[in-house]
């Protein structure tokens, strides 16, 4: 699936993330990071982006990362709330993976 | 060759020759005569050591290339007396210093990284450095190694001769035209001048920059006219704002504040918590806000302390003057209300640095203190702190009394969350060890107080806490804590190249930092 619109969530405060998700007029997942401790968790932080795309089915995007240091478990719900709004469906709390 | 600590380390680096680390309270109990480049002068002719400007002084004290300088922190990240300085040395074509502050010292325009760059500056000894000159040092750009001392080991390093200082420049928020000085007074009051008396004492020659001049004879002194070689006065030697303007406010940060109230509750615990217990608390928000809890249970309990030591805060002012300390013995005084109150109160001292923090005098005021509480960036499972590099390898502060505290107290007390943002703070190996785990007694964490098994008073402890119904948890547990939420971080990947040595109180290396490969 291809992402036709942009979604965004968290904030700027220190231990959060805001993630932007956008069209991507190339193909694929773009992630681009910025983080403080990009050298420490840059890799586990593209592979949560990469599993959340993966869930919602998203082929094509681009995710922007403005981090501050926020851990996995609340990158991931920034991640799958950007998405959502993106989509502009509401999140599953029922689902498995939240679809 | 790896020392105590179990780190590694070359046994020369650049011409700086590495005597490691071996364990607190291994070193040489009789040293040499104590080394001074002073020397006997006859006071000048006509009675007057002013100087029109920064440059006839530095011209008259005849700095040349090579020599070393020095100068104090205590007007922190307000001063500009260094900039001043060192812009007018490298208008006069003076290069290759040795440049010797006492602390950390982040000023920002001019950047020292500039007189670096030019020649300027080409050794650097200080207790910490950061921003851009540590992000600049850690990428390499010296060729020495940046040799970083604790507050108590700068004294040692300079009256043993491994750090000799040919031109002191001494900023004093007063002074009169004879060299008579004091930071209690004046528009840009900082409170006590105690990293200065060692340089005042020991350089060759003694440069007061002040402006503020004063009617002769300034009172209060605290630097006497008879160390003082030549007085400039310029416009402005510091920024009141960043000086220390205001009293620190108390922290609204519940994790702060909590770490700080079990901090306090570990304190008050002990059996050494009775009439004229002392201690040492510092000026980080945890630390200021462990000292209003630590104020309570003293009126609680009806406990007076003997006195307060280091960096004093208006909060200590406070206790001060309800009646719960007898004597501030104030080696650096943290804010305005702080850097008055000296002037202001007979039993508020400013003390020398060395008295405070070097082991080699004949009795540091460490040695009678029961508790100190320390911050840190990093502890790790063998209770070693680290508070020089962050988690990116960065330079983020300086060595401060942290090591000396930690040495000196009975009790030393790590105040520190488990993680910061994503960063792991209790962890398998810290990255830069500065102070040895052997010296510190617990770590005080929002999730739980770790004592040192192998601390000399853990079994005290351990009884205190005890009877006091304090649970305790292991340094292990609180480090696995850590890592379940942040996740393991990658290692930090270094070049072979050392950019810093790290040294102890006793002057042995206990760990040297490598550049950054980027």
């Amino acid at each position: 699936m291809r992402l036709e619109n942009t979604g965004i969530a968290g904030t700027l405060e220190s231990s959060d993330v805001m993630v932007t998700v956008k069209p991507n007029p190339a193909s694929g997942i773009d992630i681009q990071i910025e983080s403080s401790v990009i050298a420490q968790y840059g890799d586990e932080m593209r592979e949560t982006v990469k599993s959340v795309m993966q869930e919602f089915d998203i082929t094509d995007a681009v995710v922007e990362l403005q981090d501050k240091g926020a851990m996995d478990c609340v990158l991931r719900a920034r991640a799958e709330t950007a998405v959502c709004r993106a989509l502009g469906v509401g999140f599953n709390w029922k689902g498995e993976d939240g679809k | 060759m790896v020392n105590a600590v179990g780190r590694e380390m070359p046994e020369k680096i650049g011409s700086y020759t590495v005597r490691p680390f071996a364990g607190t309270g291994k070193a040489a109990k009789i040293l040499p005569p104590v080394v001074s480049k002073r020397c006997p002068k006859l006071g000048p002719e006509d009675h007057n050591k002013l100087c029109k400007d920064l440059k006839e002084a530095i011209v008259k004290t005849g700095l040349k290339d090579g020599m070393t300088i020095s100068f104090h922190h205590c007007f922190r990240e307000g001063d500009m007396v260094i900039g001043q300085v060192l812009t007018a040395i490298r208008e006069l074509g003076i290069k290759h210093l040795r440049f010797a502050p006492s602390a950390v010292v982040n000023i920002k325009n001019p950047s020292i990284v500039s007189f670096v760059k030019d020649g300027t500056i080409d050794r650097i000894e200080a207790s910490g450095i950061r921003g851009e000159l540590g992000d600049a040092v850690i990428d390499g750009l010296m060729d020495e190694p940046v040799i970083l001392r604790p507050h108590g080991a700068r004294p040692r390093a300079i009256e043993t001769g491994d750090l000799q200082i040919d031109v002191a420049f001494i900023g004093a928020s007063s002074s009169d035209e004879y060299g008579n000085c004091t930071g209690q007074i004046g528009p840009n009051a900082c409170g006590s001048l105690g990293y200065a008396f060692v340089d005042a004492s020991c350089a060759a020659q003694v440069v007061i920059v002040t402006d503020n001049l004063v009617e002769y004879p300034c009172c209060p002194t605290s630097i006497s006219q008879q160390f003082v070689d030549y007085v400039v006065a310029v416009e402005q030697i510091g920024d009141p704002v960043k000086i220390g303007a205001g009293a620190a406010r108390m922290t609204k940060n519940p994790r702060d504040l909590m770490i700080a109230s079990k901090a306090a509750d570990a304190i008050a615990a002990s059996r050494l918590f009775k009439e004229g217990f002392s201690f040492q608390t510092g000026a980080g928000a945890i630390s200021i806000a462990c000292t209003n809890y630590l104020a309570e249970r003293m009126e609680e309990r009806g406990i007076h302390a003997s006195f307060a030591l280091g960096g004093m805060t208006a909060n200590i002012i406070e206790m001060f003057k309800k009646g719960l300390v007898r004597v501030l013995e104030c080696s650096q005084s943290f804010d305005a209300v702080a850097a008055r109150a000296i002037a202001e109160y007979p039993n508020i001292l400013e003390i020398d640095n060395s008295v405070y923090s070097n082991p080699y005098t004949k009795g540091s005021m460490l040695d009678k203190l029961n508790f100190g509480v320390l911050g840190a960036l990093e502890v790790d499972t063998d209770f070693n702190i680290n508070i020089l590099t962050g988690m990116s390898g960065e330079m983020m502060g300086g060595l401060g009394g942290g090591p000396d505290v930690a040495d000196g107290a009975d009790i030393s007390i790590v105040t520190i969350p488990v993680i910061r943002g994503r960063t792991p703070s209790i962890v398998p190996k810290v990255f830069t060890c500065c102070t040895p785990g052997e010296s510190v007694a617990m770590v005080v964490t929002e999730a739980g107080i770790a004592l040192n098994p192998k601390h000399k008073y853990y079994e005290m402890l351990r009884e205190d806490f005890e009877a006091a119904g304090i649970a305790t948890v292991t340094i292990q547990y609180l480090c696995d804590l850590a890592l379940s939420y942040t996740g393991v971080p990658k290692p930090i990947e270094t070049t072979d190249k050392v950019v810093a040595v790290v040294e102890y109180r006793d002057g042995t290396v206990i760990d040297v930092i490598r550049q950054i490969k980027r």
